[in-house]
């Protein structure tokens, strides 16, 4: 748990500079509970009050404060929601700037290769727990503690004893009822994880493979086995059920039992007198209303606990050195001169080497194919020219200048990478391009799209190059996406364009166009196309990979 | 529309049935329970704090209100127990329905439909049902019977305080559907912004190797703190006005308890009213608001529960079922007897565009043909129709004389064996996943059929050979050696009839060759259906048929080399 601990402290601190906005918010949720007693207290006097039929001026500072409680209760809880609204979308905001800058140094070398979707979604998704952080784990703890201090208080005023019943019940209920529900939540999760992992991985077997299946006539024996995992995961959960209502039942007994008790001891004070009769309403009430202060800290637990572990994974990842750094004095990038592997070696795991030895020279201007079966590491090689990953042995050179004598930023600006699965970011069509070099005027823009046969396509749509591209490009199919990735690295000003399988999702005429195309406005710069296809390549230069 | 997906869960699942009764039950009694609670408690005060009456004379009612308060807490757990046991039920009974629509009544899964979101909405989705059952549905109940049995308990007692509660709750119920009418848009302004930031998020975490590549992943941070300021300032806007009508339903509540105590403090001055009475009154008029305050609160969470189900409905309601016949015909042997589509058209339900519009061919035993087209053309959709996966439209498709429509699916496919795009690999052993037509086929034949598939020194190179795990949690194997296993399955099975749609589209060029050799060896002596954009692929075919926007635009025999000759 130390571990954890120290994640979630380190978490906490990106969102320190809010710590006044966090005060007011715990405050006015204070205030609303306050009101909310208050109300029920201040009524349960008055009404014991005027049953002993005094004059009614008497009665009309009572009166007066049970509907100014009554009256506040509302704004506090509306300025509440408004305040903790506000206050989690900055710190969201700052987590976000925060935890990206740790995220981006760590290139390809240094998250791996193996799951890194999985691991960014997850990063963004642990990223937006801690959200929660304070508002919903750390605030309600707080809350309570001043409900229980100022029901103590308020109680000894009237009854020291009472007083001490209400703080002892409240404070017993603050801690064991988040305990056993946490434990029970904790249990149950451990018991179904493993039968619900079980019931997904069969489930999405047969979903991808249901008319193999079918065809194989093995549906109805799927469906018998999905339908016994679902049982096993059924009867697991009604456990869990009963479990869970059994910690509902426990939590509502508590309040009950506390009511119960204040009773036993008021009833006996009021008989000897050390009580005013008209004050044991107000007592049982303000018991009564000072345990609604204490419902949100069974959920606090839980988040506090699922804010632990994303602080954890997110520690993991910023304990991560970035594989490739800038040197201290990096060497100015020399303006002419080839782009060059010599004996290059490298290997994502020691036993197995992917590229061995390998030289080649890529000239201004050039055009080379790189080719070779999938495996033989040519995207590997695309990444080792942009520096994205260095060698192992050997060097990768610039104007005979080695790529790690150089600032990284500045050999991506002289090689620019367009990999197979670059991204197409949700903002304009616009912007995507301009992501390449942001002065580009709009013919050179429009050039760019008619290279890759985009134009038509861009001029039909409504905003033209502002339309929207969607979330992860959904405006275009994947051939499209592919298009508009290119286009980007004909904006670019660099010196080698290295175009990662560029005509994957295309038939064989439109990627022979493709490829005539790109070379024609690719011009004096080098052009690099990895592809396992020949068409439009004729004219390249070969650089053949051995299969691995 | 959570609304007709309630009735809809209703309705369709006889599962829920007891449960949405034990809540009607669970609810009357808890209504009497609050009203028990409120006269014992204001019994024992009134008693205690005039008469100064001692322990030993409240001794009864301190135990009656103890019971009480247990029932109370019983009921509480009960609620919850009967709420989860009922979305778990419902749940069950929902991954049933899935598991044999999707694997039995259409097998496969439309372009729409995402495995991972189903497998989701089908496992997960119990967490969000839950809040419906045990938490929503409570509520409903709830706010109906509490108020009911309040206001019948507090009128003989002072009617002037009934009249009070009884105008507040209508004006409380009125916020309650302005809320729930604004719901929509509600969430929306407070959902989409965030969902909108989380998403802007995940794209340029996502996009991270893109800008890096551009070398803008610096420049991002401070876009993000932008980005983040801008979406802030907007949501807090219209969370002003969103929060607005559960203030204003708040405040009736709380106004409204106020104005009972005053009204009962005015009461008791004036001696109309007993204190034991007053107390009645003031501890169950926040009891009358308190569910009625719960629905409002519970109404967003349970949009959400039923979104899941809503989705499953949604999937199990999609028409397009292949149907057994009553008085099933043997099917037809395409070994001997020619397939033959006649004037075929089909569309997919929902959608008005035909993907073949009378297409007419006929395939003789023995023949291998391809069918070409670009993407789009209709080839899967033939492909489909073959595999008896849909019906056409309009037309029909015969193997000898005997309709598709005629015979038992499950018997059609038998005589069928398939070659996907991409094979899915099931987890077990690779011997297991070719013999997956085939149970229990002899290991030697197994061992047949994959060396015929080429897969003979891949599997020398594993440590366990045939007996390999693959697949989930297994040893995973490239596209290449998967669709190499796929053929494998085809070798193994006797089927007469071969369909493959589009076997080598996701392999390099060397292993599309190796992949072709061995579907020339396929096809020996079986009709066979090759659908395919790779004409060096098709030429390798006795006749290629080419599709485009879902008619036949030629139908020729291969010209150039055609290596095989193949007729029965």
């Amino acid at each position: 748990m130390s571990a954890a601990t120290a994640a979630v402290i380190r978490a906490a601190r990106l969102q320190r500079g809010e710590g006044r906005r966090l005060v007011l918010s715990i405050a006015l949720a204070f205030g609303t509970v306050v009101a909310a007693t208050g109300l029920l207290t201040t009524s349960g006097y008055l009404i014991s009050r005027a049953a002993q039929r005094p004059d009614i001026l008497e009665l009309t500072a009572a009166i007066t404060a049970a509907q100014a409680f009554g009256l506040a209760r509302a704004p506090l809880r509306y300025a509440e929601r408004l305040v903790s609204h506000d206050l989690a979308l900055r710190i969201l905001a700052r987590l976000r700037a925060g935890f990206y800058a740790v995220l981006a140094p760590l290139g390809p070398g240094s998250l791996g290769e193996h799951r890194r979707g999985e691991l960014l979604s997850r990063f963004v998704a642990d990223v937006d727990a801690l959200q929660d952080l304070y508002l919903r784990a750390l605030a309600p703890p707080c809350v309570a503690a001043l409900v229980i201090v100022s029901a103590g208080v308020a109680a000894w005023t009237a009854l020291p004893l009472a007083a001490l019943v209400i703080a002892g019940s409240l404070a017993v209920a603050a801690v064991a009822v988040p305990l056993v529900t946490g434990a029970l939540a904790g249990a149950a999760g451990r018991r179904q994880a493993p039968a619900r992992a079980a019931l997904a991985t069969e489930l999405v077997e047969a979903l991808d493979g249901g008319v193999e299946l079918a065809v194989a006539g093995r549906g109805p024996e799927r469906v018998q086995r999905l339908r016994a995992l679902s049982g096993r995961l059924t009867w697991v959960a009604r456990r869990d059920a009963v479990a869970g209502a059994a910690a509902t039942t426990l939590s509502s007994l508590l309040t009950g039992g506390a009511v119960v008790l204040v009773l036993l001891v008021g009833i006996p004070a009021v008989h000897s007198g050390a009580l005013a009769g008209v004050l044991l309403a107000a007592i049982v009430f303000l018991v009564m209303g000072a345990f609604e202060g204490l419902q949100p800290l069974p959920a606090a637990a839980r988040t506090l606990r699922g804010c632990a572990q994303a602080a954890e994974r997110l520690e993991e990842l910023g304990s991560l050195q970035p594989a490739i750094v800038d040197p201290p004095a990096p060497v100015p990038l020399p303006a002419t001169g080839s782009l060059a592997l010599h004996a290059v070696a490298f290997s994502y795991d020691r036993a197995a080497p992917l590229l061995d030895s390998m030289s080649f020279e890529f000239e201004p201007g050039c055009r080379v194919a790189v080719t070779g079966p999938s495996g033989a590491g040519k995207t590997t090689l695309a990444r080792l020219l942009v520096r994205f990953l260095d060698p192992v042995r050997g060097a990768v050179t610039l104007g005979r200048v080695d790529l790690r004598e150089l600032a990284a930023d500045d050999v991506r600006g002289a090689v620019v990478l367009i990999a197979q699965d670059a991204h197409v970011f949700a903002s304009s069509i616009r912007q995507n391009l301009l992501l390449a070099r942001h002065g580009a005027t709009e013919e050179e823009l429009w050039a760019a799209l008619q290279a890759v046969q985009l134009d038509g396509f861009v001029r039909a749509l409504p905003d033209g190059l502002d339309t929207l591209a969607g979330e992860d490009g959904k405006l275009l199919s994947g051939g499209q996406r592919q298009r508009l990735t290119i286009a980007r690295a004909l904006v670019s000003d660099a010196r080698w364009l290295v175009l990662d399988e560029p005509t994957a999702h295309l038939d064989v005429d439109t990627a022979t166009e493709l490829m005539r195309a790109v070379d024609a406005a690719a011009g004096d710069r080098g052009l690099i196309v990895i592809s396992h296809r020949p068409e439009g390549l004729e004219d390249f230069d070969r650089l053949a990979l051995a299969p691995a | 529309m959570s609304d007709r997906v309630d009735r809809r869960l209703a309705h369709e699942s006889v599962a829920a049935r007891p449960h949405f009764a034990a809540a009607v039950v669970l609810g009357v009694a808890s209504a009497a329970i609050v009203v028990a609670q409120a006269a014992l408690l204001a019994h024992i005060i009134s008693a205690a704090a005039i008469r100064h009456a001692g322990l030993s004379a409240l001794g009864g009612s301190l135990v009656a209100l103890a019971a009480v308060l247990a029932a109370r807490a019983l009921l509480q757990g009960g609620f919850e127990l009967s709420g989860r046991l009922a979305a778990t039920r419902v749940m069950a009974v929902l991954r049933d329905r899935l598991a044999r629509h999707l694997l039995l009544e259409r097998p496969g899964l439309r372009p729409a439909e995402r495995t991972g979101e189903l497998a989701a909405a089908a496992v997960q989705g119990v967490d969000s049902l839950e809040s419906y059952f045990a938490g929503y549905l409570p509520a409903i109940v709830l706010a109906t019977a509490v108020p009911v049995a309040v206001l019948a308990w507090i009128v003989p007692i002072d009617w002037v305080c009934a009249l009070i509660l009884a105008i507040t709750v209508p004006i409380l119920i009125a916020f309650m559907i302005i809320i729930g009418l604004g719901a929509q848009s509600r969430t929306r302004s407070r959902w989409q912004a965030l969902s909108l930031l989380s998403s802007h998020f995940l794209d340029v975490v996502r996009g991270l190797e893109t800008l890096r590549a551009h070398r803008r992943e610096r420049a991002q941070a401070q876009t993000l703190a932008r980005v983040g300021e801008r979406y802030r300032e907007e949501t807090m806007s219209t969370l002003r006005l969103a929060f607005m009508s559960s203030l204003v339903l708040e405040l009736c509540a709380m106004v409204g308890t106020a104005l009972v105590a005053a009204t009962i403090g005015v009461q008791l001055t004036g001696g109309h009213l007993t204190l034991d009475a007053g107390l009645t009154v003031l501890l169950l008029a926040p009891e009358l608001y308190s569910p009625l305050r719960q629905v409002g609160q519970q109404f967003h969470a349970s949009a959400d529960g039923l979104a899941a189900a809503a989705r499953l409905l949604e999937v199990l309601g999609e028409p397009g079922t292949v149907p057994s016949p009553s008085a099933p015909r043997p099917a037809g042997d395409p070994r001997v007897s020619p397939i033959s589509l006649e004037s075929v058209s089909h569309a997919y339900p929902g959608r008005p565009r035909e993907v073949l519009s009378d297409v007419s061919l006929t395939i003789a035993p023995g023949e291998l043909v391809a069918i070409t087209g670009r993407s789009g053309a209709g080839k899967s959709t033939l492909a489909a129709l073959l595999l008896r996966l849909a019906d056409p439209v309009a037309g029909r498709i015969r193997c000898g004389e005997i309709d598709l429509r005629d015979v038992d699916p499950a018997a059609w496919r038998e005589r069928i064996a398939w070659v996907p795009q991409r094979a899915t690999l099931f987890a077990g052993s690779i011997a297991e996943n070719i013999a997956l037509a085939q149970p229990g086929a002899a290991p030697a034949r197994i061992a047949r059929a994959a060396a015929s598939a080429g897969l003979s020194e891949i599997v020398a190179a594993l440590p366990d050979g045939l007996e390999t795990v693959i697949g989930e949690g297994g040893r995973q194997l490239s596209a290449g050696q998967g669709q190499r296993v796929a053929l494998a399955r085809a070798f193994l099975s006797d089927a007469p009839l071969v369909v493959l749609d589009e076997p080598t589209a996701n392999l390099d060029a060397d292993t599309a060759a190796v992949i072709a050799g061995a579907i020339e060896r396929l096809a020996r002596g079986r009709t066979t259906v090759l659908i395919t954009h790779d004409l060096r692929l098709a030429a390798r075919a006795g006749r290629i048929v080419e599709l485009r926007d879902g008619r036949i635009v030629s139908n020729l025999a291969a010209c150039v080399g055609a290596p095989l000759a193949v007729a029965a």
